[in-house]
């Protein structure tokens, strides 16, 4: 067998004639589409030319009910009376829903069962749900819900964090039990230490701000059914949350969803509430229903990210190595569970960053506020828990007068391992080191640091300031039962291949990366791979497509199925053409059998008439990992993703303006599957991060309304806000050391903290226009004005 | 007298009757026309998710195209226009914008993209493309949540050195055609009980304000739109006074520039950044580009924002604003125009026919500062504009402060100013002017600015004005600084 003349790329060397084959095989040096290939995401002509259809763009069903759901005007209110009398009568009114429509269970939570659909007793935000109506046009709906005569009684409500510790002191209960992270003995290592200072800072909330709002559409079936289209990053959790509403089982339930218009978290656990109220008109009407808030009624009514109080207390030498730390945390959680705990988890798995603390405590307290519960959002926590480690650096080196580069250095996990982290988890895979000594180069940080002091000596007004952080990020749910994905590829006798998986679109390229996977195990062009929607009743038991995880695990999965149905192929080979195993080997677009080949599809083809089963599901669970809360310990990380990024910043001190003037971003994806889509994914996590700690404020009157509640008032970055000098670069050394998708790393979240650099040197300028005596206690979102709030007090100036 | 719309969309005529004249254009594009690339984002004009671009015939017998908000324009305002959406473009495989926007992976999600590419697409068509800044500008007010922007732009960049094609045969055959389908006189049309009226000349639209005194005057729509998408009221009347071609016209003398109400606040950059450049940065920054080729100056003017942007600007630099009632017009400072939060110096009836600014002369200095939590597409928390005249002596003569954000309505700071006059306008007399804001205003605090920031920037923003136009040369903006290299 000459091997070699057959894999020759010039595609001349002969081929040995073989009575296999019909038609010669075509010999591409390689298929199009495999991993590592810089693919466009799958849909992206079918987004530039608006033919990518998103659920509100499928054609209405005759007869389509549209559903408004009316809010709550107060904070916190008993419900003394409602009347829907004249709702009932309004032109155009099919069903008015309430509580008491529902044949099965009145919630919608993920997890404690504390979300009502429509409430019975009390309301316990503005902007819960209220009831529903569901009428010939949405106008129709939102104009009849007008006529509904309700009368509350106040009660007591908590808005802020500190009403929220006020009511939670009072009353001995917190939302969630406290929890409380220990390494060493950190009262005895801050009493030993040279130097200790301690501060606070409030991080804000931020509203995902997906472009496409929440919308589900529900169409009954026989037998009770329910055929549910939601734009949801969960549909396995929207398919039982209707089940349950609906008295029925899971199996009755299907949930369908092709691509989302942007999730980052924010369609996790909320496209249940618009699910449920589609599903529900739908039960009660017998008629197609479609339910999609407007986007203030959305922004109002659905959760944002935690906001999050951090006070911290370090240890540390003149030299600015930290001996000890200690963190609590204040989280906001809104009036209900629903994430919470596990988002309060992640920001004590993250208050050390990427720094090795001898010893340290983290306790964190889960607050109940009447507001909207807040929910998932990109870093579920973790970049809370950061901003609490990086302030107390630049504090740090405040105090010793160190570079607050060379601060984080000196306190960076050993890339040798050794260390710890507060939950007790060894550090083996660090490349923190390695990274921050790359960009510190790359991107002439001394020398711009000189630049920086020269320019604020020579300028009374602006003032620059530079940071460059780090980002050490865990992955894997810490909820270790959800690490598990499921996939069905099924190949048909053409050659042609469909793949589903349980994985969600939301924009972030996961649909291309799992069928590159698929192509690369099958060696077939992309082309051949069919992208499918996720839905329900291919895939069951699925997690949420969130903690970065959606190639790790998904694209695990796939492969497994893919291997499954190739080993038959292999099988089937070795049977019919009497090989060895070894002898079969899949080659672009062909496949090699002893010294003849054949066409990937004529195999399958054979195989077929051979009767051999095309289809296979795949399955992974991540292996090795768990954590204990009681001992508040273990391994809950597969792994971890690592960048950094050096961030400069002007900021104006009549006003608090301030711009962002350039970026330097290194980041580790360990073997990309596709570098073009993690690229995409970093700049625009950088940005969104940015948006969070700047201009994204969340802002609620006295009375629980929150006001920013549509882009009118909510401000995300811009074009004009991301500097023209900003540069992304893959970690061309990255390369997981957990047996990966092809020795990837996830790259959802992790970018989105890269952005603290930014706040960092937001934090730097502040303190440059000052005398170098008081340090700033800038919060975030740092807008302009709490950037000249801070540089008034670093002035002095009350 | 009824009529129907008569428009074209995507090259197809149509003619539209029956539904309401506030139903929005997106809504008439998705619902009716099944044209679904164009999207809801926001329903208020803040996200450009629903771009698509309009055309009109111009005074030259060619076309104006200009990207408009399809969530927050009336369908009837399609009457005698076409409009093109991304189903258009790419009909006939993808255009070289869109060719440019797969290639450098500039979509991720999808949802706001047929929004840019409308957007780029029709800033290209009209030379606005430039340079990489001018890209920027150009999509500022269009939201992308997923790529941070960077692809887009770059795309952007390479359209932008790429020719337009001359279409100037097509545009002449299509204007006639847009022109008949408009017709010469008043348009009038009615749809679920609700009316509206398009009126073809300033006599006509007099007497029709007149006639129906409670209508609604709509021009670029970026306000009365949001009254039926957000605050969902019912317009049983409302009166286009976009076709009024006395509205449209802006004059020049020696001394002055008169604005037609219906001037765009973008065809306004162009008049004003010659008056000064702080009135082409205030205008580059104000709203959003697709709220800059619809909002007009007069719609500024008439509603009567607290802040306004233009607003204060206009009003230190000591402009004059004319009114038309029936046949009668008068005249009267713009400032006198604001009469209290929601109020306005306008009798049922009348309208907002032009605005006169004076310019600067050499013995006077002037500077605008818009604040605002963000840059680009946002409303000022502080709009400060400052005009000082100077005397032979150099001391201060006349001061016109005008501020916007810090009071029900933009407002002088008269404290200020008196604590200017006579003075030479140096940091002293800087301190003292912020010092007498305290007399002139109590802001509020809301979801802008607090009350004590507003307060404090605008102090500052005078003692800004002072250093700038002071002698020692303190960098006082961030926006001059270049981006570090």
């Amino acid at each position: 067998m000459d091997v070699t003349r057959i894999q020759d790329r010039s595609g001349a060397g002969g081929v040995a004639p073989s009575a296999l084959h019909e038609r010669p095989p075509t010999h591409e040096g390689e298929i199009r589409g495999g991993v590592a290939r810089a693919l466009a995401h799958d849909s992206a002509a079918k987004h530039v030319s608006g033919a990518a259809r998103y659920i509100d763009d499928e054609p209405e069903l005759p007869g389509t009910l549209q559903v408004y759901i009316a809010l709550s005007p107060r904070a916190h209110a008993r419900i003394l009376s409602a009347d829907y009398t004249g709702v009932r009568q309004a032109p155009g009114v099919h069903a008015v829903l309430t509580a008491a429509d529902i044949p099965g269970k009145n919630d919608y939570s993920p997890v404690f069962g504390d979300d009502p659909i429509f409430p019975t007793q009390t309301v316990e935000y503005v902007g819960q749900p209220l009831f529903a109506v569901a009428a010939e046009t949405i106008e129709a709906a939102r104009a009849a819900a007008k006529h509904a005569v309700f009368t509350f009684e106040d009660l007591p409500a908590a808005i802020t964090i500190d009403e929220a510790l006020v009511s939670a002191d009072a009353a001995g209960e917190d939302l969630l039990d406290a929890h409380t992270m220990r390494l060493g003995d950190v009262d005895a290592a801050l009493q030993s230490a040279e130097m200790v200072l301690e501060g606070r800072v409030e991080v804000g909330g931020q509203d995902h701000f997906y472009l496409e709002g929440q919308i589900a559409t529900a169409v009954p079936q026989e037998d009770g059914d329910m055929l549910v289209r939601s734009s949801t990053q969960h549909p396995s959790e929207v398919q039982h949350n209707v089940a349950k509403m609906l008295g029925v089982a899971d199996h009755s339930v299907t949930v369908e969803v092709r691509r989302m218009g942007g999730g980052f978290g924010g369609k996790e656990s909320q496209p249940a509430l618009f699910a449920s109220v589609a599903a529900l008109a739908a039960h009660v009407t017998g008629r197609p229903a479609k339910c999609r808030p407007d986007r203030d009624d959305d922004m109002v009514m659905t959760g944002k990210r935690h906001e999050m109080r951090l006070d911290y207390r370090v240890g540390f030498d003149r030299e600015g190595r930290i001996a000890a730390a200690d963190f609590a945390h204040v989280v906001r959680c809104g009036y209900s569970r629903d994430l919470s705990g596990a988002i309060a988890d992640r920001a004590m798995f993250h208050a050390d960053n990427a720094y090795a603390l001898p010893a340290a405590r983290i306790h964190s307290r889960r607050l109940k506020t009447n507001t909207v519960s807040n929910t998932a959002f990109r870093g579920f926590g973790g970049p809370q828990g950061m901003v609490g480690i990086e302030r107390a650096m630049d504090r740090i080196a405040f105090a010793t007068g160190l570079d607050p580069l060379d601060v984080r250095k000196r306190n960076f996990y050993p890339a040798a391992g050794g260390a710890l982290t507060p939950y007790h988890m060894a550090v083996t895979d660090s490349v923190i080191e390695d990274i921050v000594g790359e960009l510190e180069a790359s991107c002439d940080y001394r020398v711009r640091r000189e630049a920086v002091r020269r320019f604020n000596a020579d300028n009374p007004v602006l003032k620059k300031g530079l940071a460059l952080t780090p980002v050490k990020f865990g992955i894997s749910f810490t909820t270790s039962h959800l690490n598990q994905a499921g996939a069905l590829v099924h190949v048909y006798k053409d050659g042609s291949v469909q793949l589903n998986h349980g994985g969600t679109e939301m924009g972030q390229g996961l649909f291309t990366k799992v069928a590159q996977v698929v192509a690369e195990e099958f060696q077939i062009d992309i082309d051949h791979v069919k992208i499918t929607s996720t839905t329900t009743a291919k895939v069951p038991n699925t997690s949420a497509t969130a903690a970065s995880s959606g190639s790790d695990l998904n694209g695990m999965a796939a492969q497994a199925a893919a291997r499954a149905i190739k080993e038959r192929l292999i099988d089937y080979a070795c049977e019919q053409y009497h090989v060895a195993r070894d002898q079969v080997v899949f080659q672009p677009n062909r496949v090699l059998i002893g010294n003849a080949e054949k066409r990937f599809a004529d195999l399958v083809g054979e195989a077929y008439l051979a009767r051999k089963s095309l289809s296979s599901t795949g399955y992974y669970a991540t292996p090795g990992i768990h954590y204990d809360r009681e001992s508040a310990s273990g391994t809950p990380f597969y792994y971890f993703a690592y960048g950094a990024a050096c961030a400069e910043v002007a900021i104006d001190t009549l006003t608090g303006e301030y711009r962002l003037l350039r970026a330097d971003i290194l980041h580790d994806v360990g073997r990309s599957l596709n570098p073009a889509l993690d690229l995409g994914q970093i700049e625009g996590g950088f940005i969104q991060g940015m948006g969070w700690l700047t201009t994204e404020e969340l802002w609620w009157d006295k009375a629980g309304r929150l006001r920013t509640h549509a882009p009118s008032t909510y401000k995300i970055p811009t074009a004009n806000d991301r500097p023209d000098n900003l540069t992304v670069r893959l970690w061309e050394k990255g390369e997981n050391r957990a047996p990966t998708i092809y020795r990837s790393k996830a790259v959802g979240e992790p970018p989105f903290m890269l952005a603290i650099s930014v706040f960092s040197a937001l934090t730097d300028a502040v303190c440059a226009a000052g005398d170098g005596k008081a340090f700033p206690d800038l919060d975030a979102p740092a807008t302009p004005e709490r950037v000249l709030a801070a540089v008034q007090a670093v002035r002095g100036v009350r | 007298m009824a009529e129907a719309i008569r428009t074209i969309i995507n090259g197809q005529e149509r003619r539209i009757e029956g539904v309401s004249p506030t139903t929005t254009m997106l809504n008439h594009l998705r619902r009716t026309e099944r044209l679904t690339g164009t999207k809801e984002g926001c329903a208020e004009g803040d996200c450009g998710a629903c771009t698509v671009m309009l055309i009109e015939p111009d005074e030259a017998g060619g076309l104006r195209r200009r990207a408009v908000n399809a969530c927050i324009q009336f369908v009837p305002s399609l009457h005698g226009r076409a409009i093109e959406t991304i189903e258009q473009l790419g009909r006939n495989g993808l255009h070289p914008l869109q060719q440019a926007m797969v290639d450098h992976h500039a979509s991720q999600c999808g949802f706001c993209t047929p929004g840019f590419v409308m957007q780029l697409y029709s800033g290209w068509l009209t030379g606005a493309l430039t340079d990489r800044q001018s890209v920027k500008d150009v999509i500022a007010g269009n939201l992308c949540r997923c790529t941070g922007y960077g692809p887009i732009i770059d795309a952007g960049v390479d359209l932008a050195r790429l020719e337009p094609p001359d279409t100037a045969a097509d545009d002449a055959v299509l204007a006639e055609r847009l022109r008949s389908l408009r017709g010469a006189e008043t348009f009038a049309y009615e749809g679920e009980g609700a009316r509206w009226f398009a009126p073809a000349s300033l006599d006509a639209l007099a007497d029709l304000a007149a006639a129906h005194p409670d209508a609604v005057l709509v021009a670029g729509a970026t306000d009365v739109g949001l009254w039926v998408t957000k605050l969902h009221r019912e317009l049983p009347v409302l009166i286009d006074v976009t076709r009024v071609p006395e509205l449209h016209g802006w004059s020049n003398d020696d001394l002055t520039v008169t604005l037609g109400a219906t001037v765009t606040h973008r065809e306004a950059r162009r008049i004003l950044e010659d008056l000064h450049p702080d009135l082409g940065e205030l205008m580059r920054r104000f709203a959003g580009y697709q709220i800059r080729n619809a909002g007009t100056v007069g719609g500024n003017i008439a509603n009567g924002s607290p802040i306004g942007d233009l607003l204060p600007a206009l009003i230190a630099l000591g402009a004059q604003l004319q009114l038309r009632h029936g046949t009668v017009g008068r005249e009267l400072p713009l400032e006198d125009f604001f009469i209290e939060y929601g109020r306005q110096d306008r009798a049922k009836g009348e309208l907002v026919a032009s605005v006169t600014v004076p310019k600067l002369r050499a013995d006077q200095l002037f500077a605008c500062y818009k604040i605002s939590k963000r840059f680009d597409s946002d409303i000022s928390a502080v709009m400060g504009a400052f005009r000082l005249t100077l005397g032979d002596d150099g001391l201060v003569r006349e001061a016109r402060l005008a501020f916007g954000g810090m009071a029900g309505t933009p407002q002088r700071a008269k404290a200020a100013e008196a604590a200017l006059v006579g003075q030479p306008f140096d940091a002293a007399a800087a301190e003292r002017a912020a010092a007498a804001l305290r007399d002139d205003f109590t802001p509020l605090t809301d979801m802008r600015a607090s009350a004590a920031y507003r307060l404090t920037v605008a102090g500052n923003l005078l003692r800004r004005f002072q250093m700038e136009t002071g002698a020692a040369g303190t960098r006082t903006r961030v926006l001059d600084l270049s981006d570090v290299a």
